[in-house]
């Protein structure tokens, strides 16, 4: 059977609900290059099509995981996914991202480029901000433009940096001149931070933006209420009258506020409490496979443990199967000590997995002439998860004579004391939109979350060729031998990457995994409907 | 009277000083800053360095200090280094609901405790006040986390009766103001009640064991009579306190409760303030809570005062 991306699987359920014969599907489809393979998994996505058709109305309550008065409704300043939901109901950005994160058109109907060097945006016509203003070229240069403003403590300024020159070319587009070329611009543009809004606005007590909800109301710490945007730019969205989203921060009260009633979407849960969610009747969970990670962190600049032996024999003692079922309960997928995970599109399936392996990692650990020396690692629970990895492994270590001594820490003050400083410890990486910022956030030489402090020319002029290079084929392989150096070379071991878990009552449809954040990407707001 | 009163404020001023020091230099020794909290994964060190000097987070710690007391004495209290929304805003939109839940407890515990109290001082050893005694001990270890989890699982997960998170919010009717303070109220009311009604038991029974009461009874003063009217004002002191020490407990130490009920309350501000290294807000919730305390500290001792003719007339 043929795997229709989100984006594909959407514009087919759309076309089944306008009343599309089987010919116009068909037509499409070869149009799209898909061929006649797929006429399977359109027949199962016709049913599905027909049994959820979104329904207008209604209203839900929804809880994220934090509420604090760090609350924001300025785009440039989110924190966390909680922020990321409420500007997401508010605003759109250039582009969105889709479930493999490739960048697909929003308030841009169309983007081009010069050696993925010089940006076109063509901004779509007719979309109106929240007060009736149409959006227009000023708007984009200031939204996108403030970010590079160090007064605005903008906390997407790196990545705003290498838009050199952003300039209006006509009413409806823009250009973007870039101080050196890079194909994932669009990427960067559908990311959380580069919403955008009215040129010239500097109060964020309330959101004014082209979203599919205006906002009602905004109290920081408390909650915030957005209602139907009646005049939305997408054709039939969004689907509920109101939603209202807070944040509840212990987690036993936000599954049990889900379970008696109180809201219908609760963002963010563990693993351990899965089980109570699907028991319930009429609650389910919904799992994002994502691409972030807890690693171990050996660096490699710090003796005895830098020692490119000693890495290997910790990496073949990580029993990730183990790992996955006894801290995550199925809900990770394996990894292979490299950061591009399944969901992305430049994951290089063919790079060999590396296997729990005792005999190797004492092959390689007796290679470090480390001997019976105690070492230390660090654990804590801000590195979600590595109290327990460090304990499991802590055990594959007696076996083959390495004397490793956990040592557990508290999360609060754990990332400015002991992560980047330790010898040996746990970092913990949220999803990132592409390949290119992960590798270069932590994997570059010169990065300052380089982890283990990895350095190989090799692969910083092979991260700035990717970068440049508009082929994705060829960008492919770039990608998959610097996937290739990090797994073998890097101080690193990533076992499995964890899968974001949300849970929700049944009767709320129109989820898909969108692997930026759980909760759809944090863009649920438009998409979900009650039936 | 008034001089007791005016050297009590004079203290209390001087009380609030030093806390604020000790507050700012405890927040200083915490790991990490305001800057890398706001930042996240996002703290590069350039980021981390640009914002901290847009805080003046690069000056001097006495300086932020004198700065942040300067502003006090101006009945300014700044402005969050995390959002720039005033202090005074911020602490304005939750002191409310804090003092809220505090009314409505007390409102519920002191006439049930006070009764339960009394009735257990009369009735000293009878079975009741042994059953009444035990069960309060148990109520007063039993952790509110626990009687939260519990009431929360029982009467809003199982029965559905009651909702599981309190957000005063959306009250239109007394039936909802009652299901929102419900679980809370409950939660909060076993462990004060149970405290305040065994300080009431104690200080009525050191008042009914001393000779004038004797004479009292011997004199043939009904029992009801000798408690209310001979016992009950000399016992007024030691029981204000303890109804004051108990208040001003649910001013601040409702943490839990706040975090269980998700009920916006200032002392959830504060921990969340403590958590982002919001040093502004931190100091202010610091001072509120501490007037708070001194303020009902003082109420008890001016009542401790009144109530005990030897001491009203110095």
């Amino acid at each position: 059977m043929i795997r229709l991306s989100p984006g594909e699987r959407g514009t087919i359920e759309q076309m089944l609900r306008r009343g599309a014969t089987r010919r116009d599907v068909v037509a499409w489809l070869g149009s799209a290059g898909i061929g006649l393979a797929a006429t399977g998994t359109i027949a199962t996505h016709a049913t599905r099509a027909l049994a959820d058709t979104p329904k207008r109305g209604g209203q839900i309550r929804v809880a994220g995981y934090s509420s604090s008065t760090a609350d924001t409704l300025d785009p440039a300043k989110q924190t966390l996914s909680t922020d990321y939901v409420r500007c997401n109901m508010f605003y759109n950005g250039l582009t969105t991202l889709d479930g493999n994160l490739t960048p697909q058109p929003a308030l841009a109907e169309s983007f081009d480029s010069d050696k993925a060097t010089v940006w076109t945006f063509k901004l779509r016509k007719g979309v109106q901000f929240h007060d009736g203003k149409e959006m227009t070229s000023a708007d984009v240069v200031y939204s996108l433009n403030r970010h590079k403003d160090p007064k605005v403590g903008s906390i997407a300024k790196t990545l705003a940096a290498q838009m050199q020159e952003i300039k209006a070319t006509g009413p409806n587009e823009i250009q973007i001149t870039l101080a050196g070329p890079n194909a994932d611009l669009p990427v960067v543009l559908g990311t959380f931070h580069f919403k955008i809004i009215k040129d010239g606005v500097t109060d964020f007590a309330t959101a004014v933006g082209t979203g599919a909800y205006k906002c009602k109301e905004f109290s920081p710490g408390v909650h915030s209420i957005g209602v139907r945007n009646e005049n939305y730019w997408k054709p039939g969205k969004p689907y509920l009258d109101q939603i209202e989203f807070f944040g509840i921060a212990d987690e036993a009260a936000r599954v049990n506020a889900l379970l008696a009633g109180d809201i219908q979407f609760a963002g963010g849960i563990s693993p351990h409490v899965t089980r109570q969610v699907k028991q319930a009747p009429g609650f389910e969970v919904f799992e994002t496979k994502s691409g972030a990670y807890t690693d171990l962190i050996v660096r490699l600049d710090t003796p005895p443990v830098g020692n490119s032996d000693f890495v290997m024999a910790m990496k073949y003692l990580m029993d990730r199967a183990q790992m996955r079922t006894a801290i995550y309960q199925g809900y990770a997928v394996i990894a292979n000590d490299q950061p591009v995970d399944p969901t992305n599109r430049f994951y290089d399936a063919s790079l060999p997995q590396r296997p729990f392996d005792l005999d190797k990692a004492k092959f390689h650990f007796g290679k470090s002439g480390i001997g019976s020396t105690a070492i230390d690692v660090i654990v804590s629970p801000a590195a979600t998860g590595s109290p327990d990895m460090g304990v499991l492994m802590q055990d594959a270590a007696r076996k083959i004579g390495l004397n490793l001594n956990v040592k557990r820490v508290p999360a609060d003050g754990y990332w400015a004391n002991y992560w980047l400083k330790s010898a040996m410890c746990f970092g913990n990486i949220n999803p990132r939109p592409s390949a290119d910022i992960l590798m270069t956030l932590f994997f570059k030489s010169d990065a300052p979350w380089n982890e283990s402090r990895w350095k190989d020319p090799k692969f910083d002029q092979l991260l700035d060729a990717a970068r440049a290079e508009g082929d994705v084929a060829r960008r492919k392989q770039m990608y998959s031998d610097m996937q290739r150096m990090i797994t073998n070379d890097a101080g690193i071991g990533i076992p499995l990457f964890i899968s974001l878990l949300d849970a929700h009552i049944s009767g709320l449809k129109g989820l898909q995994p969108i692997p930026t954040g759980g909760m759809m990407g944090y863009d649920f707001a438009e998409n979900v409907w009650l039936a | 009277m008034p001089r007791l009163i005016a050297s009590r404020l004079a203290i209390s001023l001087l009380t609030l000083l030093i806390v604020s020091m000790l507050v700012f230099v405890a927040t200083e020794l915490l790991p990490g800053d305001v800057a890398q909290a706001v930042l996240g994964q996002s703290a590069t060190p350039d980021a981390v360095a640009a914002l901290r000097s847009v805080m003046h987070l690069d000056q001097p710690g006495w300086w932020r200090y004198l700065t942040w007391l300067g502003g006090l004495l101006d009945g300014d209290l700044g402005r969050s280094l995390v959002n720039h929304i005033p202090v005074a805003q911020l602490i304005g939109s939750r002191l409310p609901n804090s003092l809220l839940l505090a009314a409505v407890t007390a409102a519920v515990c002191v006439p049930v405790a006070l009764t339960l109290g009394i009735i257990a001082a009369i009735r000293r050893g009878s079975l009741y006040d042994r059953v009444a005694g035990v069960l309060m001990v148990s109520a007063v270890s039993v952790p509110e986390f626990l009687v939260a989890t519990l009431a929360v699982l029982l009467f809003a997960v199982n029965l559905h009766w009651l909702p599981a998170i309190s957000y005063g919010g959306s009250i239109h009717s007394p039936l909802q103001f009652f299901r929102v303070f419900a679980l809370p109220v409950l939660t909060l009311s076993f462990v004060i009640i149970a405290q305040m009604a065994r300080m009431t038991r104690a200080a009525l029974i050191s008042v009914l064991d001393s000779s004038y009461i004797e004479m009292a009874l011997l004199k043939g003063a009904r029992p009801v009579r000798v408690v209310l009217y001979h016992a009950l004002p000399n016992a007024l002191g030691p029981i204000v306190n303890a109804v004051a020490l108990s208040l001003s407990f649910l001013l601040g130490g409702v943490i839990i409760v706040e975090t269980i009920f998700n009920y916006p309350g200032l002392a959830k501000l504060m921990v969340d303030a403590v958590a982002t290294r919001d040093m502004p807000l931190v100091q202010a919730c610091a001072m509120v809570f501490c007037t708070a305390y001194l303020l009902l500290v003082t109420f008890a001792d001016v009542c401790a005062i009144l109530s005990n003719p030897r001491l009203r007339d110095r």
